[in-house]
């Protein structure tokens, strides 16, 4: 009994937060990789998870881009889906309701075509009940107007987050491409316009050809690569964001296990989000959770706060 | 819907290039239903990355042994070997721990079992119309239409005559049974007996195909698809099809995996099913 006693008290702090929003534990899904939720449900418990974050939305429904959309490459894939969404109509009276029963917090992830509409979805999403912050894509590399042109120039990056922020009171961590020459200059850009936190890194554009029908293996000729085959590219982006700026940020890029999440906490993401890994085992991001929790614990660590930032020289 | 981490029972070569894979499946003979389908885990690394997508050829169970274990509920997958997900596969053993979603999307609708049924099956797409069949010889009198481009693609066929089901093959070359394509026997039967249920899975030409000779007859059609696909459950969008009435300014996607794989041909808007890419596991 005591012992058990002894067991129970070692358990490590897993909570974190970030720009307001406390997290259960450092570990969400990336958007568009786990649907609104409710496709995931049969397969993990929700409620353990450290946020939710939903597929980009945008103010009306969206088709997204002709077939093939996907094909699998090394240890990864390219895909070009478009950015097909119910639109915002939809997710409020056909999503948001089971969402708002889950005890996790919920990340709406958004986009527009124009300025004007992505501060439209800020706003409409400023009052929403349930909703307990807001991620904004800037960096869709698969739409012409998916926000790429907000996402690679600083100027229109700065100008976008600016109009967006005067329109939201809620979180906002705006969603950064690795497709651009320098990193920082971006997420200086949109630390400057008001964001509260920075997430990174979106696909990185890829390209892969049928050598016998010569044609390119997806519709849309160019896709965005994930998986982990992109993530030494994106601890280098985080690790370098971290060091520009002072918004806290979440890392992104080929996480399917603890060890992968480990890389990011240790150059500074506060949080991760686990994306192609859901497609492959929808109980990724779970056993995300249970291992860091194994980790810390194995190594003598009562709080994974202490490992945030923790790299050595 | 659930993912089993579980075992291979037998994985045995069945034709040139095909193989059958018995899998330890809890549970599948009360959840599946026929034109359900698998999404089966390779290994446990990321090389290949991506789930491949089966149909299940049926389920059955292994009475319990003399060692008093309890009867082993399996599933049978039939696949082809196409790509590096594939080759993996036909390597391995009974014994062999692998993972199992599912099982996954919607079936084959039965209908008026005073109708009789024929199934069009292509090659490889004939695997779901097994369990399909085991339903429906019940009550219907059920015809078989199989075709191949040689003799090396007709497969199952005899299990499908033990059920009592009446069957018809056509090669390409000619080298078993009518030399032709199978939908020339489909046009053949429903000439002379249009009031029918057709069933089809296989290569998109021959759906297509098939679509056009049923609507000629307005006759029904229930089409299993195959389409690339990386989450099976509704998340990734990578597998939609054009819906009946789609338009870019009104998209209507349907996802294979979970409002498909089997559609009702009404439900389709088949003018632009025919760029549908429909080569499973046909990437790397």
């Amino acid at each position: 009994m005591a012992e058990q006693t002894e067991v129970v008290s070692k358990r490590p702090q897993m909570a974190v937060e970030i720009a307001g929003i406390k997290l259960k534990n450092p570990v969400m899904p990336a958007s568009g990789t786990f649907g609104y939720g409710e496709e995931y449900a049969p397969y993990l418990d929700l409620n353990q998870l450290g946020a939710i974050v939903t597929k980009g939305l945008s103010l009306k429904p969206k088709a997204g881009n002709n077939t093939p959309r996907i094909c699998e490459t090394v240890s990864g894939m390219l895909n070009a889906i478009g950015l097909q969404n119910v639109g915002i109509d939809a997710f409020i009276a056909d999503k948001m309701p089971f969402l708002q029963q889950i005890d996790a917090p919920v990340i709406v992830n958004f986009f527009g075509n124009t300025q004007e509409e992505y501060a439209e979805v800020a706003a409409r999403l400023d009052d929403l009940p349930g909703v307990a912050g807001l991620e904004m894509n800037i960096s869709c590399p698969n739409v012409k107007q998916g926000g790429i042109v907000f996402g690679t120039e600083a100027r229109a990056a700065q100008d976008v987050v600016s109009l967006v922020r005067k329109r939201t009171d809620k979180p906002l961590i705006v969603k950064l491409s690795p497709n651009v020459t320098d990193i920082r200059v971006l997420a200086r850009a949109v630390e400057d316009a008001g964001a509260d936190a920075i997430s990174l890194i979106n696909t990185l554009t890829g390209m892969a050809v049928d050598v016998k029908t010569r044609k390119p293996r997806l519709a849309n000729t160019i896709g965005g690569l994930s998986g982990p085959a992109i993530r030494p590219v994106a601890v280098r982006l985080v690790h370098q964001v971290v060091q520009a700026v002072k918004l806290p940020v979440i890392g992104i890029g080929g996480i399917a296990r603890a060890i992968d999440a480990l890389e990011f906490l240790i150059v500074g993401a506060t949080a991760v989000q686990v994306g192609t890994a859901n497609f492959v085992d929808p109980n990724a991001m779970q056993t995300v959770i249970d291992g860091l929790e194994e980790f810390c614990q194995n190594e003598g660590i009562a709080d994974i706060n202490e490992l945030i930032g923790s790299l050595k020289q | 819907m659930k993912n089993h981490k579980t075992i291979i029972l037998s994985n045995q070569e069945i034709a040139p290039g095909y193989y059958r894979m018995r899998i330890l499946a809890p549970e599948y003979q009360q959840l599946a239903t026929p034109g359900q389908f698998v999404m089966f885990r390779v290994q446990h690394t990321f090389l290949p990355l991506l789930r491949r997508p089966f149909g299940i050829f049926r389920v059955g169970f292994m009475p319990a042994d003399c060692d008093a274990m309890p009867e082993k509920e399996f599933i049978e997958i039939i696949y082809k070997v196409v790509g590096s997900g594939t080759e993996i596969m036909q390597e391995l053993h009974q014994g062999d721990r692998i993972e199992l979603l599912g099982p996954l999307g919607r079936g084959f609708e039965t209908g008026d079992p005073a109708e009789e049924k024929i199934l069009v099956g292509g090659g490889i797409g004939l695997v779901p119309l097994y369990m399909l069949a085991e339903k429906l010889v019940q009550t219907s009198k059920v015809r078989l239409l199989m075709g191949g481009r040689t003799r090396d693609d007709i497969i199952t066929v005899t299990e499908f005559e033990r059920l009592g089901v009446e069957t018809y093959v056509s090669t390409e070359d000619g080298s078993l049974g009518e030399q032709g394509l199978v939908t020339s026997v489909l046009e053949q039967k429903l000439a002379a007996q249009p009031k029918a249920a057709v069933f089809a899975c296989g290569p998109m030409p021959m759906i297509d195909a098939v679509q056009k000779i049923c609507a000629g007859y307005s006759t029904s059609l229930q089409v299993s698809l195959e389409a690339l696909m990386a989450c099976g459950v509704g998340a990734c969008l990578g597998c939609v099809v054009k819906g009946a009435g789609h338009s870019d300014a009104e998209p209507r996607y349907l996802c294979s995996c979970k409002q498909g794989p089997v559609f009702r041909a009404e439900q389709l808007d088949w003018s632009r099913l025919e760029q549908q890419d429909s080569v499973c596991g046909g990437c790397d």
